[in-house]
Parts: structure tokens; C-alpha cells; sequence
């Protein structure tokens, strides 16, 4: 009884609590995440087939890591996943700002605007995904039948068709979802930049452009370093996009790391191997999610007053 | 040039840019309720000539054609996963977005770091080992083992906000109330929570919102009408026909309604929280 009480004590002392309060949280990360990271590391050391179950207890190293990385298909979705994502975070960054100043300048109407603004972000990326397989469709989708209907092509041009065309529709989907994220947060970052160092800036004879790159492009890093980070904690939404418009192909040529390792781990049932690849690809995440992270921290400490 | 002319070129260039933002989700939205045919008309009918509610009849099973489609099952575990899933989110993340924002402890700062990470793991990585260990433990196929993921992908995201929010809240009112004899349990839920309630609320919507729009998970954690959520039951318009694109357009609008909704609420809660919780970090 006295165990009892004296745990008790402990559990309700003024420095146990932050950990009681935490516990819940960390139960629920265990339960879902990092258990099941641990059983995926070990079965990615094996040739766990979902079809032969037994096979999960055999032990062969590192041999599907070495499996994945002398496959050209996992290189060349590797690099297209990395590609893919350099081209629309630096896209969508450049667009929000264009899109910040240029309602920042407006007076009238601008909360009517931000509201508009934030229409794609209610938008699950499935239905992006749909939208976009929609108004792409070669046959139905009305960017044909707009370009037909202007007499700019005879033809319809097969955007989910052609590997290059689809991807550039995948990115224009993609970057259609989440340029508003960088426009909003960038926008906050305007108004809450002081006013003072921008007419210094002006008295001492910078010009639009001078003012522009030296004041408030510096100021408004942090803020869109919190959108980048934000962005790249869900980068793997884009799986949704693809997957329901093109599914990785016509032939491979949108697949991305995400829809390969669906692909080998439900459709191939190689859980194994989906699993070795599955850690390439929460490795990829991490390392943006680090790098944008500590831009952010290193622009706050430039700014210094943010505290 | 003039400021005037300056002053219409901004205008016509936001105008485009908004134009681009609407439209393709405007145009799903208005394919809802257009029939078939119009949708599938060459050349194109831009202005729709007849609006009709037959294809959400269909989608319901309340009209002529007969899609086999459940969408009122999709819809209904779509509210209990979704809701759930959110309640527990919010509890758990008051408590641990208050114990940082509140409290000094050892590895605060690992700790911390260590539920953003679990955030970044993509859906389709962390759904590999799950589908199994689910599978084993009898989880697949249902909403339990749905809520019980979504309640953990909320979680950091949930924590993170609700930090933020607690932060702006002087540490000292807590602390008064406290010398005045309440205790620390009173003082959190008498001064501090009704101060942060609407914060809280916004990071409530957050959570709902992400778990409504869930799929990469969902898609291979559920099987039947007892744990399909909508954006899973979309992708069933694909597999079993060759694309009804009206009830797609239908069944879209009936998943963009809630967000749609909820998003205007706490969209101003929502920029404060995410500007703060990242600039004063």
C-alpha cells in the first residue's frame, strides 16, 4: 500500500506533471507511428510477402536495400519524386509572393480576396486529384474543349496521356493546392512588417526594386520558411494527386517514390521490399522537413527581434 | 505610368489569379448538378441550360438510376471517424500543448521534435506496417483502427497550434488566480482555457479537416461500407465504371461542404496560429 501511495505521490509532484500531461500524446505516437516504423525497419530486412506469411521470419540483411538501389525504376521515380518537388515548392513559394503583393497593395476588397485565397486549402488532394483528371481529360475535360472551342488545336491534346504533358498537369494540380499556404503566410508577413525601414529605404534614394530585395524579401523569409516546413511535413499528399489522376503512369512516367511503393507493397503484396523503400522515402521527408526547419531558425536568428 | 493605370493592371492580374483559384473547383461544384449528357456534350454547353438535383437522387439511391455506390454509409463513417478522432485529438493536445507551453522539463525540446517528426512520415509509408499489425489484431475495416490513426496523425499538428495559442496567454493571470486559492487544475480551466477556447476550436477544425480529406491511409486500411470514408468511396465512381463523372461532381460537392464551411469559421484563428506558433517559435 505504501508502494501505491508513494507512486502516487510521485505521479501528482508539481515536476512529474509536464509528463503526465504528455503521456496520452506519447501512447498515441508509440502505438501508431513508432511501433509500427520498428515492425517495418525489421521487415524490411526480410522477404515478408503478404501471400507467404511465414516469410517474415527470415532474416537477409540488407539484400532489399541492395535490391532497391541497383533497380534503375526506384532511381528513376527517386529522382523524379526529388525533381518534382524542388520544381513545385520553388514555384508555389514564387507565385504566393507575387500573390501576397499583389493583394497587399489592394485596399479594397483585400479580406474578400484572402478568403478566396484560402479556397484550394479546403480541398482534400483526392479531390484536387479528380478535379484535375477532370478538366485534363482528353475527351470530357473542358481545358480541351476551351482550346478546341477557340480554334487554338484540332486535335485533343492527351494531357494525362503523354508522360511529360501529365506531369506538368500533376505539378499544375499540386502547386494549384498549395501556393495558397505561402500567398497567406506571406501576406501575414506584410502586415506585419514595420513601415519605418521602408521610408528610410525610400529617403535614402533606393529604388522600388533596391527596397524590395534588401527590406522586404529578408524580412519575409521566416514566413515563408513556415510555409516550406509547413509543406513539407504533407509533401507526400501529392501520392493522392497522382493516384487518382494518372495512378504513376501512362507506363511508369509519373510514378513517383509514394505510388511505387504502393505499388510493390498492395498491388505486389512485396511488403518487404515496399517497406525498404517506404524508409528511402520517410528519409526524403525528413531531410526537407530538417532543411526548411533550420532555414527558419537561422532566418529568426537574422532577424533577432522575433522573440 | 500613371498610378491609375498601375492601379487597373493590379486589378485585372488579381482578377485572372482569382479566376484561376475558383474556377476548377467551381466548375466540379456546378457539374454536380448538371445532368450527364451536358457534361459529356461536344462542342462543350458552358452556360448550363438545366440544373438538377438527379444525380445527388442517384448518388442517395433515391432515383431512377441505381448506382451501387453506398455514399450515405461512406458519408455516415465518414462524421464518426471524423468527429472521434477529433474529440480525442483535441484532449490530448491540450494536454500536451499545455505542458509546453507551461511547464520546464528535461528532454522538452526532444520531445518535441520527436512528435513533429512522427508528422512528417508519409501516409503511404506509415500505412505499409500498419496494414499489417492491423490486420493481425482484427483493426482492418474498422473505425477504431481508423480514429486510432488519424488520432495520432493530429496529435503534433493539434499540439503544436494549441502551444502557440496557450503562449499568448500571460503566464502571470494563471499564476494570480493561483494566489487567490485556486487551484492549478482551477485556474487552467476557469482563467486559461476560456482564453484559448477559440484557438482551440480552431485547431479542432484543423484536425477534422485533415481526417475528412484522409486517404492514403484510409484507401488501404478500410474494405467495406463498415469503415469507408467519402474520399475512399470517390475512387469507387473509377473502379466500377468507366468514370460517372456527374456523380463524382456530386458526391465532390458533398465532401467540399463541411470543409467548405468550416474553413470560412476559423479562417482568421487559423493564419494567427500558424504565423505564431513558427515566427516566435
Amino acid at each position: 500500500m505504501s508502494v501505491l501511495t508513494n507512486l502516487k505521490r510521485k505521479m501528482f509532484s508539481e515536476q512529474a506533471t509536464p509528463y503526465m500531461l504528455l503521456l496520452p500524446a506519447v501512447i498515441m505516437i508509440l502505438i501508431v507511428v513508432l511501433v509500427p516504423l520498428l515492425f517495418s525497419l525489421w521487415t524490411s530486412f526480410t522477404p515478408y510477402k503478404l501471400t507467404r506469411p511465414d516469410t517474415i521470419w527470415k532474416f537477409v540483411g540488407l539484400r532489399n536495400y541492395q535490391r532497391i538501389f541497383s533497380d534503375w525504376d526506384f532511381w528513376v521515380a527517386f529522382g523524379r519524386t526529388v525533381f518534382f518537388l524542388a520544381v513545385v515548392i520553388n514555384l508555389e513559394f514564387m507565385l504566393g509572393l507575387g500573390i501576397a503583393l499583389l493583394i497587399n497593395k489592394i485596399t479594397w476588397g483585400q479580406r474578400t480576396m484572402r478568403t478566396i485565397m484560402m479556397f484550394p486549402m479546403m480541398f482534400s488532394p483526392i479531390l484536387v486529384g479528380f478535379q484535375f483528371k477532370f478538366i485534363f481529360n482528353d475527351n470530357v475535360g473542358i481545358l480541351n474543349n476551351a482550346l478546341q472551342g477557340l480554334g487554338i488545336t484540332e486535335q485533343a491534346i492527351p494531357w494525362l496521356v503523354d508522360g511529360w504533358l501529365a506531369m506538368g498537369a500533376i505539378a499544375f494540380a499540386e502547386i494549384w493546392m498549395s501556393t495558397s499556404i505561402f500567398a497567406i503566410l506571406l501576406l501575414a508577413g506584410l502586415f506585419a512588417m514595420p513601415k519605418d525601414p521602408l521610408e528610410a529605404a525610400q529617403v535614402d534614394g533606393c529604388n522600388a526594386w533596391q527596397t524590395f530585395r534588401h527590406i522586404t524579401l529578408p524580412f519575409l523569409m521566416p514566413f515563408a520558411y513556415i510555409a516550406m516546413t509547413i509543406r513539407s511535413l504533407d509533401v507526400a499528399r501529392a501520392y493522392d494527386v497522382v493516384d487518382t489522376m494518372t495512378g504513376g503512369g501512362p507506363a511508369a512516367r509519373t510514378e513517383l517514390l509514394w505510388t511505387l511503393i504502393a505499388r510493390t507493397g498492395y498491388d505486389s503484396a512485396n511488403m518487404g521490399m515496399a517497406n525498404a523503400m517506404a524508409y528511402v522515402s520517410i528519409l526524403l521527408s525528413i531531410a526537407f522537413t530538417y532543411y526548411f526547419f533550420s532555414k527558419l531558425v537561422a532566418a529568426r536568428r537574422y532577424m533577432g527581434g522575433a522573440q | 505610368m500613371s498610378t491609375q493605370t498601375k492601379a487597373i493592371i493590379s486589378w485585372i492580374v488579381t482578377f485572372i489569379v482569382m479566376l484561376i483559384i475558383t474556377l476548377p473547383g467551381l466548375w466540379v461544384i456546378l457539374s454536380g448538378f448538371r445532368p450527364l449528357q451536358e457534361i459529356l456534350a461536344k462542342p462543350a454547353i458552358w452556360i448550363p441550360e438545366r440544373l438538377t438535383l438527379d444525380n445527388f437522387m442517384n448518388i442517395f439511391g433515391l432515383g431512377d438510376n441505381q448506382i451501387g455506390i453506398p455514399v450515405l454509409a461512406y458519408f455516415r463513417n465518414s462524421i464518426i471517424v471524423s468527429v472521434t478522432s477529433t474529440a480525442i485529438a483535441i484532449i490530448v493536445g491540450i494536454s500536451g500543448g499545455y505542458a509546453f507551453a507551461r511547464y520546464r522539463f528535461k528532454f522538452k525540446d526532444t520531445l518535441f521534435l520527436g512528435l513533429m517528426l512522427s508528422r512528417t512520415v508519409p501516409g503511404i509509408a506509415l500505412s505499409l506496417p500498419v496494414f499489417i499489425l492491423w490486420a493481425r489484431l482484427g483493426w482492418i475495416d474498422t473505425h477504431f483502427g481508423l480514429i486510432l490513426v488519424y488520432v495520432a496523425l493530429n496529435v503534433p499538428f493539434t499540439i503544436w497550434l494549441i502551444d502557440g495559442f496557450f503562449r499568448q496567454i500571460p503566464k502571470e493571470l494563471g499564476e494570480a488566480a493561483e494566489v487567490d486559492g485556486c487551484t492549478r487544475w482551477q485556474a487552467f480551466w476557469k482563467i486559461e482555457f476560456p482564453l484559448a477556447k477559440s484557438g482551440i476550436a480552431s485547431a479542432g477544425i484543423f484536425a477534422f479537416l485533415t481526417s475528412w480529406n484522409e486517404f492514403a491511409l484510409a484507401s488501404n486500411l478500410t474494405r467495406s461500407t463498415n469503415s469507408k470514408t467519402l474520399p475512399v468511396g470517390l475512387t469507387d465512381f473509377i473502379a466500377q465504371f468507366t468514370t460517372d463523372w456527374a456523380g463524382m461532381s456530386a458526391m465532390a460537392f458533398i465532401i467540399i461542404v463541411p470543409a467548405l464551411i468550416l474553413t470560412f469559421l476559423v479562417q482568421k484563428h487559423l493564419i494567427a496560429g500558424l504565423t505564431f506558433g513558427g515566427v516566435k517559435g
